[in-house]
Protein backbone atom coordinates (compact mmCIF):
# COMPACT_ATOMS: atom_id res chain seq x y z
CA UNK A 1 0.00 0.00 0.00
CA UNK A 2 1.34 3.33 -0.53
CA UNK A 3 0.66 6.72 1.34
CA UNK A 4 1.18 4.51 4.37
CA UNK A 5 3.25 7.21 5.93
CA UNK A 6 0.94 9.86 8.14
CA UNK A 7 -0.06 13.46 6.78
CA UNK A 8 1.95 15.86 8.58
CA UNK A 9 0.84 18.91 7.98
CA UNK A 10 -2.23 20.63 6.32
CA UNK A 11 -0.01 21.58 3.47
CA UNK A 12 0.72 17.86 3.05
CA UNK A 13 -3.07 17.13 2.82
CA UNK A 14 -3.63 19.72 0.52
CA UNK A 15 -1.20 19.08 -1.63
CA UNK A 16 -2.15 14.86 -1.76
CA UNK A 17 -5.32 15.80 -2.49
CA UNK A 18 -4.71 18.49 -5.62
CA UNK A 19 -2.54 15.44 -7.05
CA UNK A 20 -5.44 13.05 -6.78
CA UNK A 21 -7.76 15.18 -8.39
CA UNK A 22 -5.27 15.92 -11.40
CA UNK A 23 -5.00 12.48 -11.67
CA UNK A 24 -8.51 11.85 -11.86
CA UNK A 25 -8.79 14.80 -14.71
CA UNK A 26 -6.21 13.27 -16.60
CA UNK A 27 -7.08 9.86 -16.62
CA UNK A 28 -8.53 8.76 -19.82
CA UNK A 29 -8.90 4.97 -19.85
CA UNK A 30 -12.24 3.32 -19.71
CA UNK A 31 -13.56 2.63 -16.58
CA UNK A 32 -16.35 0.01 -16.20
CA UNK A 33 -18.02 0.91 -12.84
CA UNK A 34 -20.00 -1.75 -10.89
CA UNK A 35 -22.45 -1.11 -8.58
CA UNK A 36 -21.50 -3.84 -5.53
CA UNK A 37 -23.37 -2.69 -2.09
CA UNK A 38 -25.49 -4.90 -0.42
CA UNK A 39 -28.53 -4.79 -2.74
CA UNK A 40 -25.75 -5.14 -6.27
CA UNK A 41 -23.86 -8.20 -4.18
CA UNK A 42 -27.75 -10.08 -3.49
CA UNK A 43 -28.17 -9.57 -7.05
CA UNK A 44 -25.03 -11.32 -8.34
CA UNK A 45 -22.51 -7.95 -8.57
CA UNK A 46 -19.66 -10.34 -7.35
CA UNK A 47 -20.13 -13.23 -10.06
CA UNK A 48 -20.00 -10.20 -12.78
CA UNK A 49 -16.67 -8.49 -11.02
CA UNK A 50 -15.15 -12.03 -11.44
CA UNK A 51 -16.00 -12.70 -14.92
CA UNK A 52 -15.08 -9.40 -16.05
CA UNK A 53 -11.68 -9.78 -14.70
CA UNK A 54 -11.19 -13.14 -15.72
CA UNK A 55 -11.70 -11.41 -19.62
CA UNK A 56 -9.34 -8.45 -18.89
CA UNK A 57 -6.59 -11.19 -17.88
CA UNK A 58 -7.31 -14.04 -19.98
CA UNK A 59 -7.24 -11.54 -23.42
CA UNK A 60 -4.12 -8.99 -21.98
CA UNK A 61 -6.74 -6.10 -21.73
CA UNK A 62 -5.42 -4.18 -18.64
CA UNK A 63 -4.06 -1.36 -20.71
CA UNK A 64 -7.51 -0.82 -22.20
CA UNK A 65 -9.75 -0.98 -19.16
CA UNK A 66 -9.70 -0.67 -15.72
CA UNK A 67 -12.77 -2.45 -13.31
CA UNK A 68 -13.88 -0.21 -10.55
CA UNK A 69 -16.27 -1.73 -7.79
CA UNK A 70 -18.25 1.16 -5.97
CA UNK A 71 -21.27 1.09 -3.21
CA UNK A 72 -25.23 1.18 -4.72
CA UNK A 73 -25.44 4.08 -7.43
CA UNK A 74 -29.53 4.27 -6.30
CA UNK A 75 -30.96 2.18 -8.72
CA UNK A 76 -31.46 -1.69 -6.65
CA UNK A 77 -33.77 -2.35 -8.76
CA UNK A 78 -31.62 -2.36 -11.96
CA UNK A 79 -28.78 -4.22 -10.03
CA UNK A 80 -26.21 -5.53 -10.97
CA UNK A 81 -25.24 -2.33 -13.43
CA UNK A 82 -22.22 -1.06 -14.92
CA UNK A 83 -21.76 2.62 -15.55
CA UNK A 84 -19.43 2.99 -18.55
CA UNK A 85 -16.82 6.10 -17.98
CA UNK A 86 -16.12 8.13 -19.77
CA UNK A 87 -19.22 8.15 -21.74
CA UNK A 88 -21.58 7.48 -19.05
CA UNK A 89 -23.24 4.12 -20.83
CA UNK A 90 -24.98 2.63 -18.00
CA UNK A 91 -26.19 -1.22 -18.90
CA UNK A 92 -28.75 -2.59 -16.27
CA UNK A 93 -29.25 -6.02 -14.87
CA UNK A 94 -25.89 -7.42 -16.25
CA UNK A 95 -24.83 -11.36 -15.88
CA UNK A 96 -21.40 -12.63 -15.63
CA UNK A 97 -22.18 -13.84 -19.39
CA UNK A 98 -22.90 -10.46 -20.56
CA UNK A 99 -18.64 -9.17 -19.72
CA UNK A 100 -16.90 -10.47 -22.96
CA UNK A 101 -19.60 -8.80 -24.91
CA UNK A 102 -19.60 -5.64 -23.13
CA UNK A 103 -15.74 -5.63 -22.91
CA UNK A 104 -15.19 -6.68 -27.05
CA UNK A 105 -18.31 -4.32 -28.06
CA UNK A 106 -18.74 -1.48 -26.02
CA UNK A 107 -15.19 -0.79 -24.65
CA UNK A 108 -12.94 -1.71 -27.80
CA UNK A 109 -15.63 -1.12 -30.55
CA UNK A 110 -17.56 1.50 -29.23
CA UNK A 111 -20.82 -0.18 -29.66
CA UNK A 112 -23.81 -0.33 -27.48
CA UNK A 113 -25.81 -3.64 -26.69
CA UNK A 114 -29.25 -2.64 -26.65
CA UNK A 115 -30.59 -5.14 -24.49
CA UNK A 116 -28.88 -4.37 -21.74
CA UNK A 117 -30.28 -0.32 -21.71
CA UNK A 118 -33.00 0.59 -19.38
CA UNK A 119 -36.03 1.44 -21.36
CA UNK A 120 -38.32 4.19 -20.05
CA UNK A 121 -41.33 2.89 -18.23
CA UNK A 122 -43.93 5.13 -19.97
CA UNK A 123 -42.27 5.99 -23.17
CA UNK A 124 -40.52 2.49 -23.34
CA UNK A 125 -37.61 4.25 -25.35
CA UNK A 126 -34.18 3.08 -24.36
CA UNK A 127 -32.02 5.48 -22.18
CA UNK A 128 -27.80 5.29 -23.13
CA UNK A 129 -26.65 6.81 -20.52
CA UNK A 130 -26.82 7.69 -17.12
CA UNK A 131 -28.49 11.04 -17.05
CA UNK A 132 -30.63 10.48 -20.01
CA UNK A 133 -32.46 7.54 -17.79
CA UNK A 134 -36.24 8.90 -16.28
CA UNK A 135 -35.20 7.63 -12.38
CA UNK A 136 -32.18 9.75 -12.50
CA UNK A 137 -33.20 12.62 -14.63
CA UNK A 138 -34.88 15.18 -12.24
CA UNK A 139 -32.58 14.26 -9.30
CA UNK A 140 -29.98 16.11 -7.31
CA UNK A 141 -27.69 13.73 -5.76
CA UNK A 142 -26.05 16.08 -3.31
CA UNK A 143 -24.66 13.13 -0.74
CA UNK A 144 -24.61 10.17 -2.75
CA UNK A 145 -23.86 11.20 -6.16
CA UNK A 146 -19.89 10.71 -5.83
CA UNK A 147 -20.77 6.81 -4.68
CA UNK A 148 -20.47 6.15 -8.57
CA UNK A 149 -16.79 7.79 -8.20
CA UNK A 150 -15.71 6.25 -5.59
CA UNK A 151 -14.25 2.49 -4.56
CA UNK A 152 -15.01 3.16 -0.86
CA UNK A 153 -11.54 0.81 0.13
CA UNK A 154 -9.93 3.13 -1.37
CA UNK A 155 -9.16 6.72 0.23
CA UNK A 156 -7.15 8.25 -2.75
CA UNK A 157 -10.69 7.92 -4.29
CA UNK A 158 -12.21 10.13 -1.68
CA UNK A 159 -9.49 12.65 -2.09
CA UNK A 160 -9.92 12.53 -5.95
CA UNK A 161 -13.68 14.21 -5.30
CA UNK A 162 -12.02 16.92 -2.96
CA UNK A 163 -12.48 14.63 -0.23
CA UNK A 164 -10.62 15.80 3.12
CA UNK A 165 -10.29 19.25 1.88
CA UNK A 166 -13.03 20.43 4.28
CA UNK A 167 -11.55 19.44 7.02
CA UNK A 168 -7.83 20.81 5.84
CA UNK A 169 -10.03 24.00 5.70
CA UNK A 170 -11.31 24.72 8.92
CA UNK A 171 -7.73 23.04 10.80
CA UNK A 172 -6.32 25.98 8.72
CA UNK A 173 -8.55 29.39 9.18
CA UNK A 174 -11.93 28.32 10.71
CA UNK A 175 -12.49 28.28 14.30
CA UNK A 176 -15.03 25.90 15.94
CA UNK A 177 -17.69 28.62 16.58
CA UNK A 178 -17.96 30.21 12.96
CA UNK A 179 -18.32 26.01 12.13
CA UNK A 180 -21.22 26.51 14.44
CA UNK A 181 -22.66 29.73 12.94
CA UNK A 182 -21.85 28.12 9.16
CA UNK A 183 -23.92 24.84 9.78
CA UNK A 184 -26.49 27.53 12.00
CA UNK A 185 -26.77 29.49 8.35
CA UNK A 186 -26.74 26.64 6.56
CA UNK A 187 -30.15 25.38 7.82
CA UNK A 188 -29.48 21.84 7.81
CA UNK A 189 -32.02 20.03 9.89
CA UNK A 190 -31.36 16.22 11.45
CA UNK A 191 -31.75 14.19 8.00
CA UNK A 192 -32.61 11.17 10.58
CA UNK A 193 -36.05 12.12 10.09
CA UNK A 194 -36.97 14.38 12.92
CA UNK A 195 -35.14 17.34 11.04
CA UNK A 196 -34.03 19.51 14.27
CA UNK A 197 -31.80 22.07 13.09
CA UNK A 198 -28.47 20.65 13.51
CA UNK A 199 -26.57 23.97 14.06
CA UNK A 200 -28.62 24.93 17.23
CA UNK A 201 -27.93 20.94 18.25
CA UNK A 202 -24.14 21.30 18.16
CA UNK A 203 -24.28 24.93 19.92
CA UNK A 204 -25.76 23.35 22.73
CA UNK A 205 -23.27 20.62 23.12
CA UNK A 206 -20.56 22.93 22.32
CA UNK A 207 -22.23 25.34 25.14
CA UNK A 208 -22.68 22.29 27.78
CA UNK A 209 -20.35 22.31 30.60
CA UNK A 210 -17.91 19.65 30.81
CA UNK A 211 -13.91 18.60 29.96
CA UNK A 212 -15.14 15.16 28.13
CA UNK A 213 -17.64 15.11 25.26
CA UNK A 214 -18.98 12.84 22.87
CA UNK A 215 -20.24 12.68 19.27
CA UNK A 216 -22.43 9.84 18.31
CA UNK A 217 -23.08 8.60 14.36
CA UNK A 218 -26.55 7.35 14.62
CA UNK A 219 -26.61 4.65 12.02
CA UNK A 220 -29.05 2.24 13.07
CA UNK A 221 -31.06 2.82 10.27
CA UNK A 222 -34.11 0.77 10.20
CA UNK A 223 -36.90 2.55 8.47
CA UNK A 224 -38.60 0.32 5.45
CA UNK A 225 -38.02 0.90 2.59
CA UNK A 226 -35.19 3.56 3.31
CA UNK A 227 -31.51 3.02 2.90
CA UNK A 228 -29.92 5.53 2.09
CA UNK A 229 -27.56 5.59 5.15
CA UNK A 230 -26.33 2.17 4.28
CA UNK A 231 -26.17 3.31 0.85
CA UNK A 232 -23.66 5.86 2.21
CA UNK A 233 -21.72 4.07 4.07
CA UNK A 234 -20.79 1.54 1.99
CA UNK A 235 -20.00 3.15 -1.02
CA UNK A 236 -18.73 6.94 0.54
CA UNK A 237 -17.57 6.14 4.44
CA UNK A 238 -14.58 8.67 4.72
CA UNK A 239 -17.51 11.77 3.78
CA UNK A 240 -19.35 10.25 7.25
CA UNK A 241 -16.09 10.53 9.09
CA UNK A 242 -14.72 13.75 7.19
CA UNK A 243 -18.36 15.50 8.66
CA UNK A 244 -17.82 13.69 11.97
CA UNK A 245 -14.18 15.04 12.43
CA UNK A 246 -15.41 18.92 11.35
CA UNK A 247 -18.40 18.12 13.74
CA UNK A 248 -16.10 16.98 16.93
CA UNK A 249 -13.69 19.97 16.44
CA UNK A 250 -16.69 22.54 16.62
CA UNK A 251 -18.11 20.64 19.55
CA UNK A 252 -15.03 20.00 20.89
CA UNK A 253 -15.11 16.74 21.56
CA UNK A 254 -12.02 14.02 21.60
CA UNK A 255 -14.16 10.67 21.39
CA UNK A 256 -16.60 9.87 18.96
CA UNK A 257 -18.69 6.90 18.30
CA UNK A 258 -20.60 5.26 15.50
CA UNK A 259 -23.69 2.67 16.26
CA UNK A 260 -24.33 0.51 13.69
CA UNK A 261 -26.60 -1.80 13.15
CA UNK A 262 -25.60 -5.69 12.97
CA UNK A 263 -27.51 -6.10 9.79
CA UNK A 264 -25.76 -4.06 7.97
CA UNK A 265 -22.56 -6.30 7.85
CA UNK A 266 -20.84 -4.55 4.24
CA UNK A 267 -21.41 -1.06 5.73
CA UNK A 268 -19.68 -1.84 8.98
CA UNK A 269 -16.61 -3.31 7.24
CA UNK A 270 -16.27 -0.31 4.82
CA UNK A 271 -16.45 1.80 7.56
CA UNK A 272 -14.26 0.20 9.83
CA UNK A 273 -11.70 0.30 6.87
CA UNK A 274 -12.24 3.34 6.35
CA UNK A 275 -11.35 4.26 10.01
CA UNK A 276 -8.30 2.53 9.78
CA UNK A 277 -6.96 4.35 6.92
CA UNK A 278 -7.78 7.37 8.47
CA UNK A 279 -6.01 6.63 11.56
CA UNK A 280 -3.01 5.20 9.25
CA UNK A 281 -3.06 8.79 7.66
CA UNK A 282 -3.18 10.62 10.92
CA UNK A 283 -6.57 11.72 9.95
CA UNK A 284 -7.92 10.27 12.93
CA UNK A 285 -6.21 9.78 16.11
CA UNK A 286 -4.13 12.32 18.05
CA UNK A 287 -2.55 15.86 16.64
CA UNK A 288 -4.84 15.17 13.82
CA UNK A 289 -2.46 16.97 10.53
CA UNK A 290 -0.04 18.55 12.76
CA UNK A 291 -2.33 20.31 14.74
CA UNK A 292 -3.32 20.25 18.64
CA UNK A 293 -6.79 18.90 17.94
CA UNK A 294 -7.37 15.01 18.41
CA UNK A 295 -10.11 12.74 17.87
CA UNK A 296 -10.77 8.61 18.04
CA UNK A 297 -13.38 7.41 16.70
CA UNK A 298 -14.97 3.82 18.06
CA UNK A 299 -17.37 1.30 16.26
CA UNK A 300 -20.41 0.26 18.41
CA UNK A 301 -21.67 -2.81 16.89
CA UNK A 302 -26.02 -2.95 17.35
CA UNK A 303 -27.55 -6.53 18.17
CA UNK A 304 -31.08 -6.05 16.60
CA UNK A 305 -32.99 -4.05 18.38
CA UNK A 306 -35.27 -1.68 16.26
CA UNK A 307 -35.31 0.62 19.36
CA UNK A 308 -31.95 1.91 19.56
CA UNK A 309 -32.39 4.05 16.85
CA UNK A 310 -33.56 6.06 19.42
CA UNK A 311 -30.82 8.02 20.78
CA UNK A 312 -31.18 7.91 24.82
CA UNK A 313 -31.20 3.95 23.98
CA UNK A 314 -28.44 4.04 21.60
CA UNK A 315 -26.29 5.43 24.15
CA UNK A 316 -27.45 3.10 26.45
CA UNK A 317 -27.07 0.15 24.07
CA UNK A 318 -23.36 1.81 23.60
CA UNK A 319 -22.98 1.87 27.31
CA UNK A 320 -23.43 -1.79 27.34
CA UNK A 321 -26.95 -2.11 28.64
CA UNK A 322 -30.03 -3.04 27.34
CA UNK A 323 -31.20 -0.41 25.11
CA UNK A 324 -34.44 1.11 26.62
CA UNK A 325 -35.29 4.64 25.74
CA UNK A 326 -35.73 7.25 28.97
CA UNK A 327 -37.45 10.11 29.46
CA UNK A 328 -35.97 13.80 27.93
CA UNK A 329 -34.45 15.98 28.98
CA UNK A 330 -31.96 15.74 30.12
CA UNK A 331 -31.00 16.26 26.93
CA UNK A 332 -28.16 14.06 25.01
CA UNK A 333 -26.27 17.89 24.67
CA UNK A 334 -26.21 18.52 28.57
CA UNK A 335 -25.80 14.64 29.42
CA UNK A 336 -25.51 11.79 26.98
CA UNK A 337 -22.92 9.07 27.02
CA UNK A 338 -21.80 8.09 30.38
CA UNK A 339 -23.41 11.61 31.49
CA UNK A 340 -21.65 13.87 29.28
CA UNK A 341 -22.47 16.25 27.20
CA UNK A 342 -23.41 14.59 23.33
CA UNK A 343 -23.97 15.24 20.00
CA UNK A 344 -26.01 12.78 18.17
CA UNK A 345 -26.25 13.07 14.13
CA UNK A 346 -27.71 10.58 11.94
CA UNK A 347 -25.25 9.02 9.14
CA UNK A 348 -26.70 11.58 6.21
CA UNK A 349 -26.66 14.56 8.80
CA UNK A 350 -22.81 14.17 9.10
CA UNK A 351 -22.40 13.21 5.64
CA UNK A 352 -23.58 16.68 4.99
CA UNK A 353 -21.53 18.50 6.47
CA UNK A 354 -18.55 18.19 4.50
CA UNK A 355 -20.25 20.06 1.63
CA UNK A 356 -21.97 22.91 3.43
CA UNK A 357 -18.04 23.60 4.51
CA UNK A 358 -16.91 23.56 1.30
CA UNK A 359 -19.62 25.36 -0.97
CA UNK A 360 -20.69 27.83 2.54
CA UNK A 361 -23.47 28.35 3.87
CA UNK A 362 -25.74 29.54 1.25
CA UNK A 363 -25.42 26.10 -0.69
CA UNK A 364 -29.31 25.35 1.22
CA UNK A 365 -30.67 22.41 1.85
CA UNK A 366 -34.48 22.32 1.83
CA UNK B 1 -22.07 -28.11 26.81
CA UNK B 2 -18.90 -27.84 27.84
CA UNK B 3 -17.24 -24.46 27.13
CA UNK B 4 -13.28 -23.57 28.34
CA UNK B 5 -13.41 -20.77 30.68
CA UNK B 6 -10.43 -19.82 29.79
CA UNK B 7 -12.20 -18.68 25.63
CA UNK B 8 -14.75 -16.90 27.56
CA UNK B 9 -12.19 -14.65 30.05
CA UNK B 10 -9.59 -13.90 26.86
CA UNK B 11 -12.84 -12.79 24.61
CA UNK B 12 -13.20 -10.84 28.20
CA UNK B 13 -9.99 -9.37 28.27
CA UNK B 14 -9.44 -8.59 24.01
CA UNK B 15 -12.54 -5.72 25.40
CA UNK B 16 -10.01 -4.78 28.64
CA UNK B 17 -12.33 -6.19 30.75
CA UNK B 18 -15.24 -3.25 30.48
CA UNK B 19 -18.21 -3.09 31.29
CA UNK B 20 -19.35 -0.72 28.47
CA UNK B 21 -17.97 -3.75 25.92
CA UNK B 22 -21.13 -6.56 27.43
CA UNK B 23 -22.13 -6.13 23.85
CA UNK B 24 -19.55 -6.50 21.84
CA UNK B 25 -18.59 -9.93 24.51
CA UNK B 26 -21.60 -11.56 23.81
CA UNK B 27 -20.96 -10.87 20.17
CA UNK B 28 -18.07 -12.44 20.01
CA UNK B 29 -18.88 -15.63 22.41
CA UNK B 30 -21.87 -16.14 20.12
CA UNK B 31 -19.53 -15.73 17.12
CA UNK B 32 -17.50 -18.58 18.53
CA UNK B 33 -20.29 -20.79 19.83
CA UNK B 34 -22.97 -19.70 17.42
CA UNK B 35 -24.92 -19.24 20.37
CA UNK B 36 -24.40 -18.07 24.05
CA UNK B 37 -23.99 -20.78 26.59
CA UNK B 38 -25.39 -20.70 30.08
CA UNK B 39 -21.79 -20.94 31.54
CA UNK B 40 -20.69 -18.21 29.62
CA UNK B 41 -23.06 -15.72 30.47
CA UNK B 42 -22.11 -16.59 34.63
CA UNK B 43 -18.69 -16.01 33.30
CA UNK B 44 -19.31 -12.51 32.16
CA UNK B 45 -20.68 -11.89 35.35
CA UNK B 46 -18.49 -12.67 37.52
CA UNK B 47 -15.42 -11.26 35.70
CA UNK B 48 -17.33 -7.86 34.66
CA UNK B 49 -18.62 -7.60 38.05
CA UNK B 50 -22.46 -7.14 36.25
CA UNK B 51 -25.06 -8.80 38.02
CA UNK B 52 -26.20 -12.06 36.13
CA UNK B 53 -29.57 -10.63 35.67
CA UNK B 54 -28.32 -7.86 33.65
CA UNK B 55 -26.29 -9.89 31.06
CA UNK B 56 -29.57 -11.93 30.64
CA UNK B 57 -31.18 -8.99 30.47
CA UNK B 58 -28.72 -7.90 27.42
CA UNK B 59 -28.79 -11.68 26.22
CA UNK B 60 -32.38 -11.55 25.72
CA UNK B 61 -33.47 -7.92 24.70
CA UNK B 62 -30.97 -7.94 21.38
CA UNK B 63 -32.63 -10.48 18.74
CA UNK B 64 -29.11 -11.30 17.91
CA UNK B 65 -28.55 -13.18 20.20
CA UNK B 66 -29.89 -16.59 21.25
CA UNK B 67 -29.54 -18.73 24.40
CA UNK B 68 -30.02 -22.36 22.54
CA UNK B 69 -27.81 -23.71 20.35
CA UNK B 70 -28.07 -22.50 16.55
CA UNK B 71 -27.80 -25.22 13.40
CA UNK B 72 -24.66 -24.99 11.26
CA UNK B 73 -26.31 -22.83 8.66
CA UNK B 74 -28.68 -20.22 9.92
CA UNK B 75 -31.22 -18.82 7.45
CA UNK B 76 -32.69 -15.25 7.85
CA UNK B 77 -36.07 -14.37 6.44
CA UNK B 78 -36.80 -10.48 6.09
CA UNK B 79 -39.78 -9.09 7.18
CA UNK B 80 -39.36 -5.72 7.34
CA UNK B 81 -42.21 -3.77 5.93
CA UNK B 82 -41.32 -3.56 2.62
CA UNK B 83 -40.44 -7.53 2.03
CA UNK B 84 -43.66 -8.24 4.18
CA UNK B 85 -45.90 -5.95 1.09
CA UNK B 86 -43.53 -8.31 -1.37
CA UNK B 87 -44.47 -11.52 -0.35
CA UNK B 88 -41.73 -11.94 3.24
CA UNK B 89 -44.38 -14.13 5.40
CA UNK B 90 -45.25 -16.42 3.09
CA UNK B 91 -41.22 -17.56 2.47
CA UNK B 92 -40.91 -17.87 5.74
CA UNK B 93 -44.09 -19.58 5.68
CA UNK B 94 -42.67 -22.25 2.77
CA UNK B 95 -39.29 -22.20 4.86
CA UNK B 96 -41.20 -23.57 7.77
CA UNK B 97 -43.24 -26.21 5.95
CA UNK B 98 -39.99 -27.59 4.44
CA UNK B 99 -37.72 -27.63 7.64
CA UNK B 100 -40.82 -28.06 9.68
CA UNK B 101 -40.00 -26.10 12.37
CA UNK B 102 -41.16 -22.33 13.38
CA UNK B 103 -39.02 -19.05 13.60
CA UNK B 104 -36.26 -19.26 16.38
CA UNK B 105 -35.93 -23.13 16.05
CA UNK B 106 -33.72 -25.53 14.60
CA UNK B 107 -33.92 -28.53 13.11
CA UNK B 108 -33.32 -31.92 14.74
CA UNK B 109 -30.15 -32.28 12.31
CA UNK B 110 -28.98 -29.67 13.66
CA UNK B 111 -28.61 -28.12 9.64
CA UNK B 112 -30.55 -25.36 9.67
CA UNK B 113 -31.73 -22.55 11.71
CA UNK B 114 -34.75 -20.39 10.70
CA UNK B 115 -34.61 -16.61 11.91
CA UNK B 116 -36.73 -13.66 11.01
CA UNK B 117 -35.27 -10.07 10.57
CA UNK B 118 -36.77 -6.67 10.59
CA UNK B 119 -35.17 -4.80 7.18
CA UNK B 120 -31.73 -5.64 5.44
CA UNK B 121 -31.77 -2.39 3.85
CA UNK B 122 -32.13 -3.71 0.37
CA UNK B 123 -36.00 -3.16 -0.40
CA UNK B 124 -35.99 -2.97 -3.75
CA UNK B 125 -35.28 -6.03 -4.42
CA UNK B 126 -36.98 -7.97 -1.78
CA UNK B 127 -38.33 -10.56 -0.60
CA UNK B 128 -34.57 -10.69 0.69
CA UNK B 129 -33.38 -13.83 2.58
CA UNK B 130 -29.64 -14.62 3.63
CA UNK B 131 -28.31 -18.46 4.39
CA UNK B 132 -24.60 -17.62 6.27
CA UNK B 133 -24.08 -13.84 4.85
CA UNK B 134 -25.32 -14.91 1.39
CA UNK B 135 -27.69 -12.67 -0.08
CA UNK B 136 -30.70 -14.17 -2.18
CA UNK B 137 -32.95 -11.17 -3.99
CA UNK B 138 -36.86 -11.47 -4.91
CA UNK B 139 -37.37 -14.74 -4.07
CA UNK B 140 -40.19 -16.57 -4.38
CA UNK B 141 -41.82 -20.03 -3.14
CA UNK B 142 -40.00 -21.89 -5.60
CA UNK B 143 -36.44 -20.42 -5.14
CA UNK B 144 -36.86 -21.82 -1.41
CA UNK B 145 -36.51 -25.38 -2.34
CA UNK B 146 -33.59 -24.48 -4.60
CA UNK B 147 -31.86 -22.20 -1.92
CA UNK B 148 -32.35 -25.21 0.78
CA UNK B 149 -31.13 -27.92 -1.65
CA UNK B 150 -27.92 -25.74 -2.10
CA UNK B 151 -27.45 -26.31 1.19
CA UNK B 152 -28.03 -29.83 1.61
CA UNK B 153 -26.19 -30.57 -1.33
CA UNK B 154 -23.07 -28.89 -0.03
CA UNK B 155 -23.48 -31.00 3.30
CA UNK B 156 -23.85 -34.55 0.86
CA UNK B 157 -20.62 -33.36 -0.80
CA UNK B 158 -18.58 -33.03 2.62
CA UNK B 159 -19.82 -36.17 3.88
CA UNK B 160 -19.20 -38.04 0.92
CA UNK B 161 -15.54 -36.26 1.40
CA UNK B 162 -14.88 -37.47 4.70
CA UNK B 163 -16.25 -40.61 3.75
CA UNK B 164 -13.51 -41.18 1.24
Amino acid sequence: MKDINKINSIEDLKQIINNQIQKRISDKKPVLIVSSGTCGQARGSLALIEALEQVIKDEYLHDEVNIKVTGCHGFCEAEPNIIIQPQGIFYQHVKPEDAKEIIFETILNNKIIDRLLVSDPVTGEKAVKEKDIRFYKKQKRVVSGDNALIDPTDIDDYFSTGGYSSLAKILERISPEEVVETVKASGLRGRGGAGFPTGLKWQFARKAKGDIKYIICNADEGDPGAYMDRSLMEGNPHRILEGMIIGAYAIGAREGYIYIRAEYPLALRHISLAIKRAEQLGLLGDNILGTDFSLNIHISEGAGAFVCGEETALMASIEGRVGEPRQKPPFPAVKGLWGKPTNINNVETWGNIPIIIDKGAEYRYK
Amino acid sequence: MNIETQKVKSFIAKHNSEKKALISILQDIQKEYNYLPQEALRIISETLGIPLIDVVGAATFYRAFSLKPRGKHIITVCVGTACHVRGGPKILGEFKRDLDIDEGETTKDNQFTLETVACLGCCAIGPVVVVDGNYYAQTNMRKVKSILNTYRKKEKENEGYQQN
